[in-house]
């Protein structure tokens, strides 16, 4: 039987654009450009590699958020998953991880799966929770954080580097894993992939389709809220050592006394 | 009806992820690569690994099933960062595979297209001697068929060959003479020369004053001999046949330059931003507001006409007028935004470790190779109806 993988990915906005927050202090999408988180991208790029290794087995990649969200699913696509499943609703605007996580279980389990491959978080939100709390609420073993992830003979198992020691993991499918950064650079999708992007299937579900009450998600819906964002402060000038014999004493006192070192 | 200029979807999708690659892979590297005179392999594996060396070949050949369109799209893209990567993209799709794909038999489609589609191997096309450039018909080469071995015995020397002597140089299609027509004038054939082949001498490579990380060699061939099977399309059709390939070829050239030009805008607009002089951006002074302006200006309308010159190419229409407009008008402008470029910069223009220098250095060439200037407007002359 086919190995059914299912990549939970988030559209973000362009980290290297001017990012705001709107006035209900959830992310201002319209001020800036958005993309296929690139965390997300070694998930992807991961999944694509136990597919190539397993005889037979199928990428879904899957999405909650807004129209544009369907960009994210197109590059993953075009990179070489099967197809899509986008869960688009109104009333999912300012759902926090909590409910993110409800929304993706249930799409999930829509969707049919033996492995659930995340990224190891977003780079807007930067929480990093939601492989756990997915792993929870399916009920399933979580394997996160992995620099190495490999599928064999129904087992999943990998590679966690932590400062000081690195864990080999394993677990029985079916499974949640995360995949860092160090897991090995993601593919740039070929114009084949892209041309054959445009067929692929891409399924679109609101929150009736997966049983779901308006008030379990969004910003009522919310277990965590937004008091106040303020604007990071302008980079102050820094501080200028100059050499004359104890240089490298004072760089040291420097790096100690802001905890580096 | 509409009319639209716009890109399609998936040729915009492709661009952007050229422009990325070419941001997170080229550009932190090439530099150093530039500085050394090197080939740049790891770039260009993974050039192939992402498919671009396929980009107009269909995929039972190993090609992307794209078009020349999406090819020169990508070669811009390449170009804004560095023309040494796009031109080894160039030379390998236009040059190396294009010939092979447009005249070759199915067995030598099917020998070579998939290694040269994946990058695994780079292709080369010998057609300028150190006596004959522009003026192709005077190709000294020869290429004799020995009957009793059913070989062909070239002799000669080939100059300038871009992709040539690289680690994963496959082949080398010459040009030769291998005949005289009733009234005199040479027949010349195209031949697949693999490389390593005995009688086969590659050159060291040449010192330029740009392109510095591409691969560009001497040829000669010393009664170097290859199955009769390796004659390329038809005997004596050589001459048509280079003719359609650096038509095509000029369209390519045509979108490089305008990547480099483009480059010249990106570095030039972002210095000017941040580089302050007399209390603020020089690029608050009108002086160099009005450069840029022009510098778009030029970049805008170049890939204007490189984008028409491929559009009738796709569309199955004549476009050697407008092959040759492209390539002349954007080869003159890259190098003028090139030279303004590292006037706005300054002394900085002037270092090597800046863009703008390696720009400037790669630019000149854009005028010459692939029919100089000159060649370009006698040829629009000759479409206008003028005779010498």
């Amino acid at each position: 039987m086919s190995l059914r993988i299912v990549v939970a990915v988030k559209y973000v906005p362009d980290a290297t654009g001017d990012r705001h927050f709107a006035e209900d202090l959830t992310t201002d999408r319209d001020a800036v450009d958005g993309l296929l988180s690139e965390l997300d991208e070694y998930a992807v790029e991961q999944a694509l590699q136990i597919a190539e290794e397993a005889d037979d087995a199928e990428i879904t990649v899957l999405t909650v958020g807004p129209e544009d969200a369907k960009d994210a699913l197109r590059k993953a696509l075009s990179m070489g998953a099967d197809q899509a499943v986008h869960v688009e609703d109104d009333a999912l605007h300012g759902t926090d991880a909590l409910g993110t996580s409800l929304v993706l279980a249930k799409a999930i389990e829509h969707t049919g799966y033996d492995l659930v491959v995340c990224g190891m978080a977003s780079t807007d939100g930067t929480m990093g929770v939601l492989p756990a709390m997915l792993a929870e609420r399916l009920g399933v073993p979580q394997v996160t954080l992995l620099s190495e992830v490999k599928v064999e003979d129904g087992k999943v198992t990998g590679r966690r580097d932590g400062d000081a020691a690195s864990e080999q993991l394993e677990a029985q499918l079916p499974a949640v894993v995360s995949v860092t950064d160090q897991s090995g650079e993601a593919r740039y999708p070929s114009f084949k992939g892209i041309m054959a992007a445009k067929k692929k299937k891409v399924e679109s579900l609101d929150l009736s389709d997966l049983g779901i009450e308006e008030d379990e998600v969004g910003l009522a819906g919310a277990w965590t809220k937004v008091d106040s964002a303020a604007e990071r402060p302008a980079r102050t000038a820094g501080t200028i050592v100059t050499d004359e014999g104890e240089g490298g004493k004072q760089l040291a006192a420097f790096l100690a006394e802001q905890k580096f070192i | 009806m509409t009319i639209d200029h716009r890109l399609p979807a998936e040729y915009e999708e492709l661009r952007r992820t050229v422009e990325q690659f070419a941001h997170d892979v080229i550009a932190p590297k090439i530099g150093e690569f530039y500085e050394h005179h090197e080939f740049p392999y790891e770039i260009v594996r993974e050039m192939g690994r992402m498919g671009l060396f396929g980009l107009p070949f269909p995929e039972e050949y190993g090609g992307m099933g794209g078009d020349y369109f999406a090819l020169c799209l990508a070669l811009e893209e390449l170009a804004r960062v560095d023309s040494s990567v796009a031109i080894t993209l160039e030379a390998g799709v236009s040059l190396g595979a294009m010939p092979i794909f447009r005249f070759g038999t199915e067995e030598q489609k099917r020998e070579w297209l998939p290694r040269l589609c994946s990058g695994e191997l780079l292709g080369a096309f010998g057609l300028t001697e150190p006596d004959c450039g522009s003026d192709a018909g005077g190709t000294r080469t020869t290429a004799r068929l020995d009957e009793a071995t059913n070989e062909w015995v070239i002799n000669g020397t080939k100059c300038f060959i871009t992709n040539s002597g690289t680690d994963i140089t496959g082949l080398v299609t010459v040009t030769a003479v291998t005949g005289r027509s009733a009234d005199g004038r040479p027949e010349i054939s195209s031949i697949i020369v693999p490389s390593g082949t005995q009688g086969f001498t590659v050159a060291a490579p040449y010192s330029k004053v740009g392109w510095n990380a591409s691969d560009t060699r001497e040829l000669s061939f010393a009664d170097c001999r290859v199955p009769a099977a390796n004659l390329l399309g038809e005997i004596s059709r050589g001459y048509a046949q280079f003719l359609r390939i650096l038509d095509e070829g000029r369209i390519a050239i045509s979108a490089l330059a305008t990547g480099l030009a483009q480059g010249c805008v990106d570095e030039s607009v972002s210095y000017a931003k941040t580089r302050q002089a007399f209390g603020r951006p020089i690029g608050a002074n009108q002086a160099i507001q009005f450069k840029l302006a022009d510098m778009e200006m030029r970049t805008h309308t170049a890939r204007l006409a490189w984008r028409d010159a491929a559009s009738r190419l796709l569309h199955g229409e004549p476009f050697k007028k407008e092959a040759a407009l492209a390539k002349l008008y954007s080869s003159e402008i890259a190098v003028t935004n090139a030279r303004e470029a590292t006037q706005i910069h300054g002394g900085y223009g002037f270092m090597n470790e800046y863009p703008v220098a390696r720009f400037w250095r790669d630019s000149k060439i854009l005028e010459i190779g692939e029919g100089t200037s000159e060649v370009q407007r006698m040829l629009i002359a000759r479409e206008l109806g003028l005779t010498a």
